[in-house]
């Protein structure tokens, strides 16, 4: 679980990986899908935006082009009449009268005319006036006339200084006619007089114009809602503002400070420098606040700057609206994807989870679990079929394994029964017959997993005569258990106190060769102790040779080539052979199991070892000796699984001596 | 504005004031009885502009009638010198130039100051850099526009000092004729022209600046004067006038922004070109004169011995004065008097 506060990248992992597939295929295919629309619509707009805004450029420049030439005609045709005037004043002689009559004529023929005065340098005029300025303006509807005078100290004013330094005609910056509220400009010409031999500065013609025409010139530009134009003078100062209060009050530098904004003011110096272009960044548009293109050209005449604004937003109106009809239809289209593949991933998930329930509930072992119908051949439907398979398959194999468990246990309890069968045959009191003390009998078997074919028996014949029985059936299981029953039983059916062993296993092997289809066979040791001679008769069936212990110490295999096994050949005969057993005297008798122990190794524990062993523990009573022997077997073996019955049996004959003594 | 009007706007702002004294009175519940304000017309050198700003904000806010004063603030400009208003008695007290009030001093206007406001002179030498002027030895044979009267006092003695020679050219209200390249130099006050040139595109990188309070020749500026008869009669009056527009100073260094307004307000009403920037600047410059850097705020409005020396002995030296006054007649300290 991913705490929600520390989305680590292997948390989203986690948690991207947690999701269901629906969500996956929604993510993703609404992610590309939306990346790919963004990606049309950026370009798209960027295109659109392109071709509009070259469309304005076109358009503006037209306008531009027709306001700057209104302007330069306006302020050139005014220029020509102080131009005029000076050449006049160069060229021919005149009085006072004359000139007079020059500058009335000046006002008067020229409407957009307010003023005009010539003023004369120091003593220039007139010997005798130091200021010498007559001056004719316009007075509601008629024409005025004042000198300037020492008062105005017209010497010191722009209109006279500006002209006279720099030696060339100049319009002045923009200000406010006296009295009235009109703006205005003047345009002086400075003229000059050859005075012995150099030119000399005369005076100075000036006129001074209403900027009034101007200005409606000006604020005639209209772009789109809210787009204007101004015009600065040669000082950035606002000659003409929608806002009238920038007016002669505001610079755009002054206005570039307020906003903190160097790049108009860098705009600012390339219009009064007299450049032509583009703002570098948007400006904001001084009435609307709106981000505008700022485009500006110089009026050559006076070296002022015509500024035009076009409002961002509305230039990009059309577009805009169309964006958003287009961004609208992009989203929906988007959400109807969404909502599709919603649709689709659901249709494929739905029987997926229902399957993967049902997997589930197949693994905890419930086969009746029902696979949900799939119509569809797709991979899904294919799922669907597989798993119903898989479920039916699961089932027949359960019950097959049930069947065949069922068998195998009713096979083991069979192979028990048997297994009780063999050990319930066998004597297993220890020991056997207490009152006797000329002998002492000790028998062990420890059986295999699976019932092997070993048997031991003993019993008296009568008082005098005790016969021992060491045998091994072949195969395993209940053939072998039963073959060896049905041998034990015969011989001692057949046992008696004069009988030879060689003849009594002839009869046994006849008895067995008859009945035996399955050619199985038995190997057997039989001998007939008489116990008060110590005599021991004994026939070897093809068993392993028994030890003889004798109580000097002595230790030695029964010699004598083992003869037939029994119950493979009737009518075999077998010879009986004889062996006196001393007082103290003993016999080991043992099955393959014991000799042909094996270890972990692949070693088989040997005759040679069995010896070995024997000799060690024959001293003690016959239990200690099949236990030793027994312990000795188990220690070479250690953990290595026991494939046949081991049996063991020891004798010990202590002869009658101690009976009578 | 007709001057009907104007009245009738003073005659507003006395009543408000009144209204805003009785307003502290009453909250401040004092015990005694307001005396009656005492009529004081003060002239400034020039028409509106934050030159002004500590004057127009004391009487604005209040402060001249806290101290018991009904100011008249008159309306200056080219025409209307305010050491001739003064000298005349229409004015009552006036800010005069320092080097103007020692000539009149010297030629027996008998006026007294009581208040040095302005410590650091913000007369200037603008420069061109693109005309190859970068030091003042550059300006030999140059044109230089300067200003008439006290105005060249610190740039002769400038010139003299550093042995050039130039092209005086007589300077108008306006610097459109350095901008266009008519002259080489132009004269500027720091708070006023120079920042206009700013305004009107040259960046000041492009300039070359000579302040003559940097080259030894600080003359201290705007002070308040009164004349010696007005103060024997009431120096208490014109001390509080000293205190209430020191006070109005502080004020507005304190709220420029609102100090700004009040100064556009006035310079509308004079119908005066008004650019919050420009008066932005020249508040932010006034500052810096009057309170000069590394200078205890407290200790403005002090005549600085050494200052009036100074001056005297530039005064002298350009023959403009004969003697100069004994100090002592011509400061009187205020902040003493107070304290007594």
């Amino acid at each position: 679980m991913c705490p929600a506060w520390t989305p680590s990248p292997s948390c989203v992992r986690d948690m991207f990986k947690n999701k269901g597939i629906a969500f996956k295929l929604v993510l993703f295919f609404t992610l590309s899908s939306a990346a790919i629309f963004a990606a049309i619509f950026s370009y798209n707009y960027l295109v659109s935006r392109g071709m509009i805004q070259k469309g304005i450029e076109e358009n503006s420049a037209n306008l531009i082009t027709t306001t700057t030439s209104r302007i330069e005609v306006l302020l050139t045709s005014t220029q020509k009449v102080p131009q005029n005037a000076a050449y006049l004043l160069e060229n021919t002689n005149y009085d006072e009268a004359e000139l007079f009559k020059v500058i009335y004529a000046i006002v008067e023929k020229n409407p957009e005319i307010y003023g005009a005065a010539v003023a004369f340098e120091p003593y220039a005029f007139d010997k005798t006036k130091k200021y010498f300025a007559p001056y004719f303006y316009r007075n509601g509807e008629g024409i005025s006339f004042k000198y300037l005078d020492r008062f105005y100290d017209y010497f010191q004013w722009d209109w006279y200084q500006i002209p006279r330094e720099l030696e060339e005609p100049q319009w002045t910056e923009p200000y406010f006619g006296e009295g009235g509220g009109i703006l205005m400009s003047s345009y002086a010409v400075p003229f000059y007089r050859v005075v012995d031999g150099t030119r000399k500065l005369t005076g100075v013609v000036v006129v001074d114009i209403s900027l009034e025409e101007l200005g409606k010139i000006v604020s005639s530009i209209r772009i789109l809602k809210s787009g204007y134009g101004f015009l600065i003078s040669k000082n950035g100062t606002f000659v003409t503002h929608p806002i009238k209060e920038h007016i002669m009050n505001e610079t755009i530098f002054s206005i570039a400070e307020e906003r903190k904004d160097p790049v108009l003011r860098e705009t600012g110096r390339k219009m009064i420098r007299g450049e032509t272009g583009y703002s570098a960044s948007p400006v904001k548009s001084a009435v609307t606040g709106k981000s505008c293109i700022m485009t500006y050209v110089p009026i050559k005449s006076n070296g002022w700057s015509l500024g035009v604004l076009f409002p961002y937003d509305e230039l990009m109106a059309d577009i805009t609206n169309l964006n958003h009809v287009v961004l609208a239809l992009g989203i929906t289209g988007l959400v109807l994807l969404a909502l599709a593949v919603v649709f689709i991933a659901r249709s494929i998930t739905k029987p997926l989870t229902e399957m993967a329930d049902i997997a589930g509930r197949i693994g905890t072992g419930d086969l009746e679990a029902q696979v949900p119908m799939v119509r569809t051949k797709d991979e899904v439907g294919r799922l669907a079929l597989a798993l119903d398979c898989m479920k039916t398959s699961l089932k027949d194999y359960i019950q097959e394994i049930t069947d065949t468990t069922a068998a195998r246990q009713r096979m083991e309890s069979e192979l028990k029964i048997a297994r009780n069968i063999q050990m319930g045959i066998l004597p297993k009191e220890f020991p056997p017959f207490p009152d006797r003390k000329d002998f002492d009998i000790h028998a062990l078997t420890i059986p295999a997993r699976e019932v092997g074919g070993d048997f031991y028996d003993f019993f008296l014949i009568d008082r005098d005569h005790l016969c021992i029985v060491v045998g091994d059936a072949s195969g395993k299981g209940i053939p072998a258990a039963l073959f060896m029953a049905f041998t034990k039983t015969l011989i001692k059916a057949r046992a008696s106190a004069d009988i030879e062993t060689g003849v009594l296993m002839s009869e046994v092997n006849d008895e067995l060769s008859m009945g035996n289809p399955a050619d199985m066979f038995i190997t057997v040791f039989c001998a007939i102790l008489n116990t008060v001679t110590g005599e021991l008769r004994y026939t070897n069936g093809g068993h392993n040779p028994p030890v003889i212990i004798r109580g000097a110490g002595d230790i030695s295999y029964l010699d004598g080539p083992g003869e037939l096994v029994v119950g493979i050949m009737e009518g075999t005969q077998y010879t009986t052979r004889t062996l006196v057993l001393n007082p103290g005297d003993g016999l080991f008798l043992y099955t393959d199991g014991v000799t042909e122990a094996m270890n972990e190794g692949g070693e088989i524990f040997s005759t040679d070892r069995l010896k070995d062993v024997l000799a060690t523990c024959a001293g003690g009573g016959v239990s200690e000796i099949t236990t030793c022997v027994g312990e000795a077997v188990n220690g070479f073996c250690k953990d290595a699984p026991q494939y046949d019955d081991i049996t063991m049996m020891a004798l010990r004959y202590d002869g009658t001596d101690n009976e009578n003594g | 504005m007709t001057d009907r009007g104007r009245q009738q706007g003073a005659v507003r702002k006395v009543g408000t004031g009144a209204l805003v004294c009785l307003i502290v009175i009453l909250m401040t519940a004092a015990g005694y009885a307001q005396p009656a304000l005492k009529k004081i017309a003060f002239i400034p050198q020039w028409s509106p502009q934050a030159q002004f700003a500590g004057y127009y904000a004391a009487y604005e806010k209040g402060i001249y009638e806290k101290h018991g004063l009904d100011v008249k603030i008159l309306r200056g400009g080219a025409h209307r010198p305010s050491s001739e208003l003064l000298e005349k008695g229409e004015a009552d007290i006036a800010s005069i130039w320092l080097s103007t009030a020692l000539q009149k001093r010297s030629n027996g206007v008998r006026l007294v100051n009581i208040a040095q406001v302005v410590q650091r002179s913000s007369l200037m030498l603008i420069a061109k850099k693109s005309r190859g002027i970068r030091r003042p030895e550059d300006l030999e044979g140059k044109k230089v526009g300067l200003w008439g009267d006290d105005f060249r006092i610190q740039p002769m003695a400038f010139f003299k000092k550093y042995k050039v020679t130039v092209k005086v050219v007589p300077q108008s209200y306006s610097v459109n004729l350095f901008l266009r390249d008519g002259v080489d130099a132009a004269s500027a006050m720091w708070y006023n022209e120079y920042h206009r040139v700013l305004n009107s595109g040259i960046n000041a990188d492009e300039l070359t600046s000579f302040f003559y309070s940097d080259y030894g020749l600080n003359f201290p500026e705007d002070g308040i004067y009164v004349m010696e008869e007005t103060l024997k009669k009431d120096p208490a009056a014109a001390c509080a006038f000293v205190n209430a527009s020191l006070e109005g100073w502080r004020w507005a260094f304190d709220h420029p922004e609102e100090a700004i307004n009040i100064i556009l307000k006035y310079m509308i009403e004079a119908n005066v070109p008004a650019n919050k920037v420009h008066e932005r600047w020249m508040l932010e410059r006034m500052k810096d004169i009057i309170i000069p850097a590394g200078s205890d705020r407290a200790a403005v409005g002090v005549l600085k011995k050494e200052d009036y020396e100074r001056v005297g002995k530039e005064l002298k030296e350009g023959g403009l004065i004969g003697n100069v006054p004994g100090m002592d007649a011509f400061a009187f300290m205020c902040t003493g008097y107070v304290q007594k």
